[in-house]
């Protein structure tokens, strides 16, 4: 009785304090927690229905490989794009002409990590005519078409451990770089001690050249530095284009419990690289010639099969004294992100560890490289005297810096890890302006039309790390948010906060404009260059050639032609190439089998996809329309009869007629 | 005075009405409904005999161009040829004597605009009545549907 009676007053009294603290928490800190009046808010985020959004972004999808696209401000999800794992909702991955796009030199790979979206430049400008994204664990860049929202090509880089200073543009789209994260040893396979790091390990800088017409990558060359850990990179802008920048840490070299072994130094490095001079000297027959594998998946023609093409060696510059295309920038204390304003003259980097972020000046880099203001040399790189450098350090910025965009009005916004907050502060004074709370722990921020010459700062997103309470509860994890945040006047502004698919870490928004007329509505027929697609209606057929059946089929709404095909036997390798003849947009069909090991495939308007399928068993097989076409969905089906191994059925096939 | 407003605003109101009706769904190759709409916007002559769509006037025919009809052809297998026979209905209805049946400019109409045609044509509407499958455009353009019409004037010549 006693006890119940304690139970219930000390239920009370936990109630009451829960409400107090509640209380305090929702009502307490109202500066912390700054909207706009909410009717405001929702009035900015509001996009009619049938409306278009301003602003296409493109958030990274982290551990689930793909790119999911978004509309600013209203935040209505678009679509996920996928890039390095496979998608069975599309049969990205799954279809005989997107596996190619998989493979690498360790052999099919499902799944990636992908990072940092960047939208190819034309003048220091986004200009809307591909994204590239890095896949982190097993080295790659993606190029993704954005007419047709489709992953068109993907690079290996080698001598590369975990690819993450990836995949910025520079401002003309000359080169896409990579670099390692986790260096390794240079020569491909060594087999050594872990403890041989500091003699056997290296880092690369990879520069990737792309061609203007296509956007396709070729691996140029690639810069031998140090064996640290090398973070992230931005390319410089108006004076600063010929160069890229990159973060370092771990100049300890520690190869184990990096969390304490790599924060012993002060500062680590910004190495800043004239990509021209590297090119310049590669051109004039610098560097080596290395052995290497590393595969290069693209498509030849309008559409088709993927390819693998696969080389064997890369070209690989090792600094020499007097070269003069890289330097060492000392900055305070194992700093992420790099990131450049849009004149092109300032060069942020935010120091996980660091109490203040310091902020290089270009020109007095020049400067200090023109007065050889060095500290000394590291692996014959000058490091650059720190105080030749330095124009500004923000005094106050919270815990654990990150990353930095720019509003092309003189301030930069900052984000900061642990103390969970964007700083906004004045490129001029250096000093905080303004700060505002994120939810929670936000990693990389970005604005509209950021990291370019003429950023259009109306709305600056945060992509955090932990949603905890923010939305409706849906188990020990939760997806990953975003918040929209309105930058157009003094003080930031929150408006919209929403969960989002994987792990968002960059993101790019580029205004809807410059995208959304160069998209396309359909595969044209006429210029389908598939070799397995079908030109004429009456073309449909099946042949074999020893176990393998090719079924040149074709669907329209609503029927497939062939929807009834006799004479598949098991042990038979089945290839269905579908044309989808329609040609208007949107007009999708999809086909699944019965009992087939693989995802079913989508097939846009006037586009041939395959989908292999080996049965194993005798039976009959329907198979049908996954996507909902049209009024006779439901009736838009087919069998396939499959008859024993020794069986004599007549391979036959044929539509209608019953 | 009020009551005036009122009206004022009824009457607004009720303008409105056709302009919201009419915006949207313009391009949407499903009908909306196979009811025809309550008023029916009246059709010109050369509109009900010809079909609605971006032939507007009477097109030159002369002799069958051998030319044109292997162009149209070619557009007929990859385009059309997977929803008609050429005798019997299938998805769609028989096309061997289409031009018996309508004028070329007709079947260019229809080839150029059939949510148009099915919505907004007395032929349309029954035709989607009949075949339950509103025809989607299949992005011909004006002279790729001239070439089709010499195509089946061709094969009407051949066969009848």
């Amino acid at each position: 009785m006693d006890n119940k009676k304690s139970n219930t007053l000390r239920g009370l009294l936990f109630g009451a304090g829960f409400i107090a603290i509640a209380a305090f928490i929702f009502t307490g800190c109202p500066s912390q927690q700054r909207m706009l009046d909410t009717g405001d808010a929702a009035q900015k985020v509001y996009v009619a229905p049938g409306e278009h959004d301003e602003y296409y972004g493109f958030f990274s999808g982290g551990y689930s490989g793909q790119l999911s696209v978004w509309g600013l401000p209203s935040a209505r999800f678009l679509k996920v794009i996928p890039v390095f794992s496979q998608d069975p909702e599309t049969g990205y991955g799954y279809s005989e002409e997107t596996k190619p796009l998989l493979k690498t030199s360790y052999g099919f790979i499902p799944w990636d990590d992908s990072h940092h979206p960047h939208i190819s430049q034309t003048n220091g400008d986004a200009d809307g005519r591909w994204i590239y994204i890095n896949a982190n664990n097993t080295p790659r860049i993606a190029r993704i078409d954005l007419q047709t929202f489709e992953t068109k090509e993907i690079l290996e880089l080698p001598n590369t451990g975990g690819n993450h200073a990836s995949s910025f543009v520079t401002s003309n789209s000359e080169y896409v770089i990579g670099a390692t994260r986790f260096s390794i040893p240079y020569e491909m396979d060594l087999d050594v001690p872990i403890d041989s790091y500091s003699d056997e390990f290296r880092g690369a800088l990879s520069f990737i050249q792309l061609d203007p017409e296509t956007g396709m990558m070729e691996m140029d060359f690639q810069i031998l530095v140090p064996p640290y850990n090398y973070d992230l990179g931005r390319a410089g802008k108006g004076p600063s284009a010929d160069w890229v920048f990159f973060t370092t840490y771990n100049t300890e070299e520690a190869h184990t419990l990096l969390e304490v072994n790599a924060s012993r130094n002060d500062k680590d490095y910004v190495a800043a690289v004239n990509w021209k001079r590297a090119a310049e000297l590669v051109r004039n027959g610098a560097g080596e010639t290395m052995s290497a594998e590393y595969y290069h998946n693209y498509y030849e023609g309008n559409q088709g099969i993927a390819i693998n093409d696969v080389k064997n060696q890369v070209t690989v510059l090792t600094p020499e004294d007097g070269q003069d295309f890289i330097y060492f920038l000392p900055t305070p204390k194992s700093p992420h992100g790099v990131d450049l304003d849009p004149t092109g003259e300032f060069i942020v980097a935010g120091g996980k560890l660091a109490t203040v972020i310091p902020v290089h000046s270009f020109s007095r880099m020049l400067d200090a490289i023109e007065n050889r203001r060095f500290e000394g040399h590291v692996e014959n790189i000058p490091i650059l005297d720190y105080d030749a450098t330095i124009i500004g350090e923000v005094e106050n910025p919270g815990l654990g810096p990150l990353h930095t965009e720019f509003d092309g009005r003189g301030y930069a916004y900052t984000s900061v890890y642990i103390s969970s907050e964007i700083v906004k502060w004045s490129l001029e004074t250096f000093e905080v302006v303004d700060r505002i709370d994120a939810y929670y722990s936000i990693g990389h921020l970005m604005i509209t039309g950021g990291d370019t010459k003429n950023p259009d700062a109306r709305y600056l997103v945060g992509l955090t790390k932990t949603a905890k309470d923010r939305y409706l509860p849906t188990g020990p994890k939760q997806n990953h948010p975003a918040q929209l945040y309105d930058i157009s006047g003094d003080r930031m502004q929150l408006l919209l906060d929403f969960p989002t698919i994987g792990e968002p870490h960059y993101a790019q928004a580029i205004r809807a404009d410059k995208v959304a007329p160069n998209v396309k509505q359909i595969y044209e027929m006429e210029e389908n260059d598939h070799p397995h697609a079908l030109r004429r209606v009456a073309d449909n057929r099946i042949e074999r050639d020893g176990d393998v059946v090719r079924v040149y089929m074709s669907s329209t709404r609503s029927h497939f032609r062939p929807d009834n095909i006799e004479g598949v036997r098991v042990g038979d390798t089945v290839y269905i190439h579908l044309t989808n003849l329609e040609q208007e947009w949107d007009v999708v069909h999809g086909i699944a089998i019965k009992g087939a090991n693989n995802s079913e495939i989508l097939v846009a308007p006037g586009q041939t996809k395959t989908i292999k399928w080996e049965p194993t068993r005798t039976g009959i097989y329907p198979f049908y329309c996954t996507a909902f076409c049209s009024a006779l969905h439901q009736e838009m089906q087919g069998y396939i009869r499959v008859s024993a191994a020794d069986s004599d059925v007549p391979l036959t096939w044929s539509t209608g007629g019953n | 005075m009020n009551t005036y407003k009122h009206l004022l605003k009824s009457i607004t109101l009720l303008l409105l009405i056709p302009v919201l009706y009419s915006c949207g769904g313009e391009e949407s190759s499903e009908p909306r409904s196979t009811q025809p709409p309550v008023e029916e916007p009246a059709l010109t002559e050369f509109e009900l005999e010809h079909g609605i769509g971006p032939v507007t006037e009477p097109i030159e025919i002369g002799d069958i161009d051998p030319d044109l009809v292997t162009k149209g052809r070619n557009i007929y297998e990859m385009k059309c040829e997977m929803c008609h026979n050429y005798q019997g209905r299938m998805v769609g209805p028989e096309l061997g004597n289409v031009m018996e049946r309508r004028s070329p400019e007709f079947v260019m109409n229809f080839i150029l605009n059939p949510s148009g045609m099915v919505r907004e044509h007395p032929v349309g509407q029954e035709l989607l009545r009949e075949y339950m499958t509103a025809m989607p455009f299949q992005n011909v353009q004006k002279d790729e549907a001239r070439a089709i019409v010499e195509y089946l004037r061709y094969y009407y010549e051949e066969n009848n």
